[in-house]
C-alpha cells in the first residue's frame, strides 16, 4: 500500500513531481529549494522518473523552459525561492497569460538586501498579481498532497492557470517529518494523463501562441484570467474533496482551514507553518477554558473572500499575522486584504517572522492578548529587538 | 538547389517595405519545411507578424519574451523528446525547433539563455537575424552595431562619432561553445543561406546561424536596395560568409576581389558623418579581419 518516509519538505515536493509523472523539469538551484531539484535529478538518474531534466542557467530560463514545454503539451515542474522567484517575475505573468498549467514549488525565503536565506513570505507575496494560484502549506505531507492537487487544479479546463505551492523555507524544506507516499499508479490514475485540449505546438495543427495583444483584445485576456481564478475556487474545493476520497487526507475546504472557530471571539488569521504553532497555543488555552480560533488561509490566490466573510462574521478580535510587509503602508498583504473584506471589524495586523525571526509560543500569546485589549485597528511588529 | 514554391511565411505582414527580417523568415521556412516549430523573441519579427488575430506563420509558432527564446526553444525540444518517448506523440516525425531572434534578443539580453541552450546540447537551430541595432524600439545600438555606425543611442555628435565599439563577434563566441555547426549568412545570398539552414537541420545538436539582414529604416537607404547592400557587405569583406562544421572552418563565399568598404558605407545614412579618413580606418580594420579569415 502506501509507504511512509521520514523526509524533508523539498523531498516531499520532489516525490510529488515523480508521482505526477512530469515530462519536463527545469532546475536551477537556490537555497532553500536546492534539495528538491537534487532529489529530482536522482530520480531521473536512477530511472525512477522518466522526464527531461533541463539544467538551466537561471530561474528566468527555468520558467521559460517550462513555458516552452507546457506549450508543446508536456506536464512540467520547476522549483525556486526568493531571488529566483523575483528573477522569474516577468515570466510568471507570461505563464498565466498563456494559460499554461505549470506547477512550481516555492521555498519561501526573504528577499535581499540584506541577503538572507531564511524564511518569510515576501517572495511569493510580491508575485501576488501575476495570475498564479498560490497555495501555502503547513507541513510536509501537505506539500506533497498540494503539488499533486495542483496539477489536477491547473490542468482543469475551467482553470488553466499555473500554480505555485509555497512552503516555508527551512521550517519545512530542511525539517524531516513522516510523509505518506501514495502509490505512483494511484496518483497517475487520480491525475490522468495530461492531454491539453487548448493551444499547443504541433506541426499538424499550426497555431500562433503569444501574439501581440492589441488594445482591442488585451483587456479581455485579463478578464479571462480573473474569471478563471474565480472558477478555480470551486475546482480547488472539489479537488480537495476528491483527493480526500482517494487518499484519505484533506485540508479544510481546500481554500481555508477553520480551527476552533466556533465560540471563539478572538480569531487569528495566518498562512503556512506558523499555523501549527498557533494551533498548539489554541489547544493549550482551551485547556485553560479560553477559546481562540484560527483561520488558515490556504489559497492566497484565489483569495477565499466568501469563506472569510462567512467564517469571521461573529469574530470580535481579529489578529492577522503577516510574514511580509508592504513598505509605506505599514501592513502586510493579508492584513490589507482582510481589512478590505471585513467592514466594521477590529482587525489588528501583526508583522512577524521576517527573514527567519523565530515566532515563539509566547509571541502568539502576546498577539492574542494584544488584539483582545486593543480598542481599534493597529499594526504591530512582533519580535523586534529593542 | 531546389526549394519549394510553397510559402510557409505568409506574404501579408506589417514589416517596412524592403524589410530584411521578413526575407529571413521566408527563406528559413522554405528551407525547413512544415514540420517546424518556430520560437521568436520580442522584436521586429514578432511584432510585425502576429498582431492578434492575424499571423504570418503557417507553422506552429511561439513568442514568450525578449530574452528567453533559446530557453523556450529548449523547453519545446525537451517536451518533444519526452512526449515522443513516453506517449508516442509526434510519432516518427522529425520536428525542427528553430529560434529566430534579432541581434538585441540574441547578442545582448538573450545571450545568457542562448549560451545555456547551446552548452546544454539541445537539438535546436538558433538563427540570429542581425540588423545591427534595436530596430523595433527605434534604432538603438546593440552589441552587434558596427564601429562608427550612428544609432539613436550612439548618435554622431560633435565629440563622439557614432558607435565607439567594434561589432561583437557572436558567431565565433557560439563556435567557442564547441557546438557542431555555426555559420554566417546574408539574405542577399539566399541559396547559400537556405543551404546552411538545411545542413544545420540535418545535424543533431545545437546549431547557430548569424544572418545579416540590412534594415532600410535603421541603416538609412531606399527600400529597393536591401539586397544590394547585403551583397556589398559580403563583397567588401565586412560580413564574411563561412561555416564551422565540427570545428572545421570554411569560407563559403570568397569574393574574387574585395570591394572597398567605402562603396558599402557611402550608401547608408548611419555612416554619413564619416570622413574619408574615418572610412580609411574602417578599411584597415576590415583588411586585418579578412586577413585572419583568409579572405
Amino acid at each position: 500500500m502506501c509507504e511512509v518516509k521520514v523526509i524533508t519538505g523539498t523531498s516531499a515536493a520532489a516525490e510529488a513531481a515523480r508521482l505526477a509523472d512530469v515530462d519536463v523539469i527545469a532546475a536551477y538551484p537556490i537555497t532553500p529549494q536546492t534539495t528538491c531539484v537534487e532529489k529530482l535529478a536522482e530520480f531521473v538518474a536512477n530511472g525512477e522518473l522518466d522526464a527531461e531534466y533541463v539544467k538551466v542557467e537561471s530561474e528566468h530560463s527555468a520558467l521559460s523552459v517550462c513555458i516552452g514545454a507546457a506549450a508543446t503539451g508536456a506536464r512540467t515542474f520547476t522549483a525556486t525561492a526568493s531571488q529566483g522567484l523575483a528573477l522569474m517575475h516577468e515570466v510568471l505573468f507570461i505563464a498565466s497569460g498563456m494559460r499554461l498549467p505549470i506547477v512550481m514549488m516555492v521555498a519561501n525565503r526573504a528577499l535581499s538586501a540584506p541577503i538572507n536565506i531564511w524564511n518569510d513570505h515576501q517572495d511569493s507575496i510580491a508575485q501576488r498579481d501575476t495570475g498564479w494560484i498560490q497555495i501555502y502549506v503547513e507541513d510536509n505531507q501537505e506539500t506533497l498532497d498540494s503539488i499533486i492537487q495542483a496539477y489536477k487544479i491547473a490542468e482543469n479546463d475551467d482553470v488553466l492557470l499555473p500554480v505555485m505551492v509555497c512552503l516555508d523555507g527551512f521550517i519545512l524544506t530542511h525539517t524531516v517529518e513522516p510523509v505518506t507516499i501514495p502509490k505512483a499508479e494511484r496518483v497517475r490514475e487520480f491525475l490522468g494523463v495530461y492531454e491539453p485540449k487548448h493551444a499547443y505546438l504541433d506541426p499538424d495543427r499550426p497555431i500562433t501562441q503569444g501574439p501581440v495583444g492589441v488594445p482591442d483584445c488585451y483587456m479581455e485576456t485579463r478578464k479571462q484570467i480573473e474569471d478563471a481564478m474565480e472558477r478555480s475556487k470551486k475546482v480547488i474545493k472539489e479537488v480537495n474533496e476528491e483527493f480526500s476520497e482517494w487518499f484519505k487526507r484533506k485540508y479544510g475546504n481546500g481554500l481555508v482551514e477553520a480551527y476552533n472557530l466556533e465560540n471563539a471571539d478572538t480569531v487569528l488569521v495566518a498562512m503556512g507553518t506558523v499555523c501549527g504553532t498557533i494551533k498548539d497555543v489554541i489547544d493549550e488555552l482551551k485547556k485553560e477554558g479560553k477559546e481562540v480560533g484560527l483561520l488558515r488561509i490556504r489559497t492566497y490566490r484565489p483569495f477565499p473572500k466568501e469563506d472569510v466573510k462567512e467564517l469571521l462574521k461573529d469574530a470580535e478580535n481579529i489578529a492577522v499575522l503577516d510574514k511580509n510587509i508592504s513598505f509605506g503602508f505599514n501592513k502586510g498583504a493579508l492584513g490589507i486584504e482582510m481589512a478590505s473584506i471585513l467592514k466594521n471589524k477590529k482587525i489588528c495586523n501583526y508583522i512577524v517572522g521576517l527573514g527567519g525571526r523565530d515566532i515563539r509560543i509566547e509571541d502568539i500569546k502576546t498577539i492574542i492578548n494584544d488584539v483582545e485589549k486593543s480598542e481599534d485597528d493597529k499594526t504591530a511588529w512582533i519580535g523586534l529587538k529593542e | 538547389m531546389q526549394f519549394p514554391r510553397e510559402e510557409l511565411f505568409a506574404p501579408g505582414h506589417r514589416g517596412c517595405a524592403g524589410c530584411g527580417a521578413a526575407i529571413v523568415a521566408r527563406l528559413v521556412l522554405k528551407a525547413a519545411g512544415k514540420d517546424t516549430i518556430c520560437v521568436v523573441p520580442t522584436g521586429c519579427l514578432e511584432v510585425m507578424t502576429t498582431p492578434y488575430p492575424e499571423t504570418s506563420w503557417r507553422v506552429p509558432w511561439i513568442h514568450v519574451a525578449f530574452e528567453n527564446a533559446a530557453a523556450v526553444a529548449s523547453g519545446v525540444e525537451s517536451a518533444i523528446k519526452a512526449l515522443k518517448r513516453k506517449r508516442g506523440k509526434f510519432a516518427n516525425k522529425k520536428i525542427n525547433v528553430i529560434a529566430i531572434g534579432g541581434d538585441g534578443g540574441t547578442a545582448d539580453i538573450g545571450f545568457q539563455a542562448l549560451s545555456g541552450a547551446m552548452e546544454r546540447g539541445h537539438n535546436i537551430l538558433y538563427i540570429m537575424y542581425d540588423n545591427e541595432a534595436y530596430m523595433n524600439t527605434g534604432i538603438q545600438r546593440s552589441s552587434s552595431t558596427p564601429f562608427m555606425a550612428a544609432t539613436t543611442t550612439s548618435p554622431a555628435g560633435s565629440k563622439i562619432k557614432g558607435e565607439d565599439r567594434p561589432k561583437k563577434d557572436v558567431a565565433m563566441i557560439m563556435a567557442a561553445h564547441g557546438i557542431p555547426y555555426v555559420a554566417t549568412a546574408c539574405i542577399s545570398y539566399p541559396e547559400d543561406f537556405m543551404r546552411k539552414v538545411k545542413k544545420a537541420l540535418s545535424i543533431e545538436g545545437p546549431k547557430f546561424i548569424q544572418v545579416l539582414q540590412p534594415c532600410t529604416t535603421g541603416w538609412g537607404y531606399p527600400p529597393h536596395k536591401t539586397i544590394e547592400i547585403g551583397r556589398l557587405a559580403v563583397e567588401t569583406g565586412i560580413f564574411p560568409l563561412y561555416e564551422i562544421e565540427n570545428g572545421e572552418f570554411r569560407i563559403t563565399y570568397k569574393p574574387s576581389k574585395r570591394k572597398p568598404v567605402k562603396e558599402y558605407i557611402r550608401m547608408q545614412k548611419r555612416y554619413r558623418h564619416l570622413t574619408d579618413e574615418d572610412i580609411e580606418r574602417i578599411q584597415r580594420y576590415i583588411d586585418e579581419k579578412c586577413k585572419l579569415l583568409g579572405l
